[in-house]
């Protein structure tokens, strides 16, 4: 492709011509076009079409559908499933990192590959999966039936398919930080004469305090907003096993869009400030987080 | 019109509108280098360098980082465009020539061998990417290759990955890329920086040999002057992004043209003298040595440790007391410190010499020398 | 200092807490996780090879089976293509905007599925903003495989980017330069030598896409349309079987998904190592 440069007796200012490594401007704004169209229909559109319609009906209908009855219910459902699978999740992903980074033994990594295994499955599986063992026809169903435990279709089954969904975030941010960091600060704080206790909160905690964080985050993202495997343990009994991604799904069946997208808009609105967090964090501290671009 | 052209030119394709290559595609070529500057904003990294080179001539770039040499080799590439001068490979503007056009072969320090291919795609690609109206038969781009592959002794390595390869093998397999496309010039950028001193040695002289046999004009840029002096037919010494000096090894290093020059190749010792009505005097006490020119004034006295004779005690010398010493190879060397004003400087006396005791006072005389002008203040 | 054998039981190292750490990691585990699968294991077992067979040949389960795969399949494609023009613009250009959208491409992430699915089919509905753009053509996208899709590019967006996008940006200029003054072309130089070396992490990332959207069921399930035989993935079947307590149906149509997919992935790790091979990083 020919490019033909200025003379050099022309006094060239700083920028004259392009570098080998680079296309020309119609070439490169063109792709910067294309990419950006492709973004904007399949990102921003679909965020933008949320508060559309949240509002579409005004922000007076807007209000009434979040403090409808069953929405409210909704929330603080969910946001009591996040209470209870969050840290939960923090202190598996605490424990599991303290155990494989600090320690050597045997089945490493039959525990990374059991972490990573909710990935590798679709939602509705791993919901499939406790319906097989504690539903109605499940193996241990009769016997929580004559004992009066229901798991699912009630909330103990819709915290354990949360728990089993999330539980990978804080623990894939940690496992290979810790790894990383290795045992040379703790040994030496022990040899200090500092407790284990006391090494975990005053060495440990402040090396992986930003990686923590940023699990938790995503943890939390995905616990209130987990649709597929809550939708199949929970019965969608409205006002009691319905979290709020559920009631998204009962209201749009119901044909209450402008509601459905009202409570839509909330979490929406989660996902903006978990991607604004995520984003500062591996913005400041890249070094920090073990996987910073890969999930 | 063979079939590809034929074809090409059936379906339209632009490759076969391309203007026919340049008569001197593959002969080696004088190059011309007129004025060039290349500043990056404010700061200048080449103030005006004028330089020729002649065909099939083996020229090194050398001076310190910084000092310009590798942007020079990188204009002459294509890689970077002065701000200012021209540059002619024989009669033609390179300036106006694309990188692709130009023709040049470049080895880069750090190899930039293409990691997803064999030895062997690595060195035919450029010829695999000609035009169609150029590209040789694939039967023809495989005899080259393995001639290639022969003249830098890598022959049956043709299907590794780079990754298999030693980095002196890296280098080599880059160098025959490069010849690969019979460049007009041959432009090498450290080539042996990244690999350790016994390889480099033995590539440097692999390098000269290859450069007798094939007759490409060849630029280098080193830092070291030990690859220089060893390799170059001549010699340009950069400095702060101007020639200091340009000559052949011997004329460097024998009759350097500056304090930098003389210090850059080679170790030298400094002393700052007074020339007067025809001799010279350090501290005010005259040096038996022979004369300078020009109008009175300080000067600086050049001179390097091993070319020094010792007076038994003789006025007219540089006298002083000795206040360090150590074996230095094959010889002892002392550290001096001469005069009132207590300059120092560093001589080599055979390591048998009696009078090599800390405190011992020795006077010598340097055999050879080189007077410049006194440096201004802050320079 | 002569290191204890690796047996769990005994103390492995200086630091405190390894059996509590590990206690507490395999209870949970075996909780949460390998209970719950061994449920699976079981039901399977239960259910024996012949009846897995029956349930999953029956047509209903082979088109949704084909369905959840095949639209996975064209959407990480798209993905793959698209993910390396997104990656390599926002590496290689500055624009206004650029850091901005380079965050927005972890949206899928972060936004819940019912979300994105509802919003997805309103907009790509008859009369949503891009819907009515495409009626007059007779282009019909929600309620349709196309919207199936559509949905899972979303889904699938930020995979292949995130894996390529550090790729590019260690990729070393000189080779570009190097293969400039060998003679070729800008266009030959991203197709001969830099594509291929992204190779590997476009598979990687066209993998992880596949996985997540095979599997994906909220952000499809408003805009499939969901009518059996023509518009209804393979997780919804597995939802409706459940609600009719047919736990055997359901657990045969989620073998067959793990098993393909396992299958899937097993041949892309193929490629993947093949390609290391080459590479063979020092």
């Amino acid at each position: 492709m020919t490019d033909a440069l200025l003379p050099a007796n022309l006094n060239l200012p700083l920028h004259a011509g392009r570098p080998v490594t680079s296309e020309t401007p119609f070439v490169r704004w063109l792709l910067i076009g294309i990419a950006v169209l492709f973004m904007i229909v399949f990102l921003l559109m679909p965020l933008i079409t949320v508060f559309g319609e949240a509002f579409a009906s005004g922000v007076g209908a807007y209000f009434d559908a979040i403090s409808e009855h069953d929405a409210w219910a909704a929330i603080k459902l969910t946001l009591l499933v996040a209470a209870i699978a969050v840290p939960a999740n923090l202190v598996f992903g605490v424990a599991a990192a303290w155990a494989i980074a600090k320690f050597n033994f045997r089945g490493k990594s039959i525990i990374n590959t059991l972490i990573d295994l909710p990935f590798s499955v679709s939602p509705v599986i791993s919901g499939l999966i406790y319906v097989l063992l504690f539903g109605a026809r499940g193996f241990l169903g009769p016997w929580l039936d004559r004992n009066g435990v229901q798991i699912i279709f009630a909330v103990p089954g819709i915290v354990l398919a949360t728990i089993f969904v999330t539980f990978p975030f804080v623990a894939r941010e940690l496992v290979p930080l810790m790894q990383e960091q290795g045992k040379l600060d703790e040994e030496a704080a022990l040899s200090l004469g500092a407790g284990g206790f006391r090494t975990f909160m005053r060495v440990t905690l402040p090396n992986i305090k930003w990686a923590l964080l940023y699990g938790v985050l995503l943890c939390n993202a995905r616990a209130m907003g987990e649709f597929g495997a809550v939708s199949v343990v929970s019965g969608h009994i409205r006002g009691q096993t319905d979290t709020m991604p559920l009631h998204i799904e009962v209201l749009y069946n119901d044909f209450s869009y402008g509601a459905a997208f009202a409570v839509a808009s909330l979490l929406a609105l989660l996902a903006l400030v978990t991607l604004a967090v995520k984003t500062a964090l591996e913005w400041r501290y890249a070094d920090e987080l073990a996987a910073q671009r890969r999930h | 019109m063979d079939a590809p052209v034929r074809i090409a030119m059936k379906y339209g394709l632009r490759e076969a509108h391309r203007p026919p290559p340049s008569p001197t595609w593959g002969l080696p070529v004088d190059v011309s280098i007129e004025n060039v500057a290349r500043a990056f904003g404010e700061t200048p990294a080449l103030n005006g360098v004028s330089l020729s080179i002649l065909s099939g001539e083996l020229v090194a770039l050398l001076g310190p980082s910084g000092s310009g040499k590798t942007t020079l080799l990188r204009i002459l590439a294509g890689l970077d465009v002065p701000t200012a001068g021209r540059v002619l490979f024989g009669e033609e503007d390179a300036l106006k020539l694309t990188v692709q056009q130009r023709h040049v072969g470049f080895v880069f320090q750090n190899y930039a061998l293409f990691r997803h291919m064999t030895v062997f795609d690595n060195i035919g690609f450029g010829l695999s990417v000609q035009p169609l109206r150029r590209r040789p038969a694939k039967a023809e781009i495989r005899t080259r290759v393995m001639e290639l592959l022969d003249l830098v002794q890598l022959s049956g390595l043709e299907k590794r990955y780079p990754s298999q390869l030693s980095g002196g093998q890296r280098q080599r397999v880059a160098l025959a890329r490069a010849l690969a496309i019979e460049p007009r010039i041959l432009l090498l950028d450290e080539p042996f920086g990244a690999l350790d001193a016994k390889v480099r040695r033995e590539l440097r002289r692999w390098l000269r040999e290859i450069h007798d046999r094939t007759g490409h004009t060849t630029v280098f840029v080193t830092h070291d002057q030990e690859e220089a002096i060893e390799l170059a037919d001549r010699i340009v010494v950069l400095n702060k992004g101007l020639i200091e000096q340009v000559g052949t090894p011997d004329e460097i290093y024998d009759r350097p043209a500056s304090p930098f020059v003389a210090s850059f190749i080679g170790e030298t010792n400094a002393l700052p003298v007074n020339y007067e009505s025809g001799r010279l005097y350090l501290d005010d006490r005259p040096l038996e040595i022979g004369s300078g020119s020009g109008p009175d004034g300080p000067r600086m006295l050049v001179f390097r440790p091993h070319d020094i004779e010792l007076l038994a005690s003789r006025p007219g010398g540089i006298a002083g007391r000795v206040i360090a010493e150590r074996r230095h190879g094959a010889v002892r060397r002392l550290e001096m410190e001469i005069g009132m004003r207590r300059h120092r400087i560093e001589i080599d006396v055979p390591a048998d010499h009696p009078k090599t005791r800390k405190g011992d006072r020795i006077s010598v005389l340097p055999s050879r020398w080189w007077l410049f002008d006194a440096p201004r203040a802050g320079a | 200092m002569v290191r204890a054998p690796s047996l769990a039981l005994k103390r492995p190292s200086v630091l405190p807490g390894f059996g509590l750490s590990l206690g507490f990691t395999l209870v949970y585990l075996s909780l949460i996780v390998l209970i719950p699968l061994a449920g699976l294991v079981l039901k399977t077992a239960e259910l024996g090879p012949a009846e897995i067979v029956h349930i999953i040949t029956d047509r209903r389960t082979v088109a949704a089976l084909k369905l959840s795969f095949g639209a996975a399949f064209v959407a990480a494609a798209i993905n793959a293509v698209f993910g390396v023009l997104v990656a390599w613009v926002l590496v290689r250009y500055r624009f206004p905007g650029r850091r901005l959208f380079d965050a927005f491409v972890d949206l899928p992430f972060a936004l819940p599925t019912a979300v994105a699915g509802i919003s997805l089919t309103a907009l790509y509905a008859p009369n949503g903003w891009i819907g009515s753009l495409l009626a007059p053509f007779g282009i019909k996208i929600a309620y349709t495989p196309v919207g199936v899709v559509i949905a899972l590019v979303f889904v699938g967006l930020p995979f292949v980017v995130r894996t390529v996008q550090p790729v590019l940006e260690e990729f070393d200029r000189e080779i570009e330069e190097a293969a400039a003054t060998l003679g070729a072309g800008r266009w030959k130089v991203i197709a001969r030598v830099m594509l291929p070396s992204l190779t590997p992490a476009i598979l990687t990332g066209f993998a992880l896409a596949l996985a997540r959207a095979v599997g994906e069921y909220g952000s499809v399930i408003f805009i499939a349309g969901n009518i059996p035989y023509v518009s209804e993935i393979a997780p919804l079947l597995i939802v409706i079987r459940l609600q009719e307590f047919d736990y055997s149906g359901a657990t045969a149509v989620a073998l067959a998904m793990l098993v393909i997919s396992f299958g899937i992935l097993l041949a892309i790790n193929f490629i993947q190592a093949w390609n290391r091979r080459r590479y063979r990083n020092d």
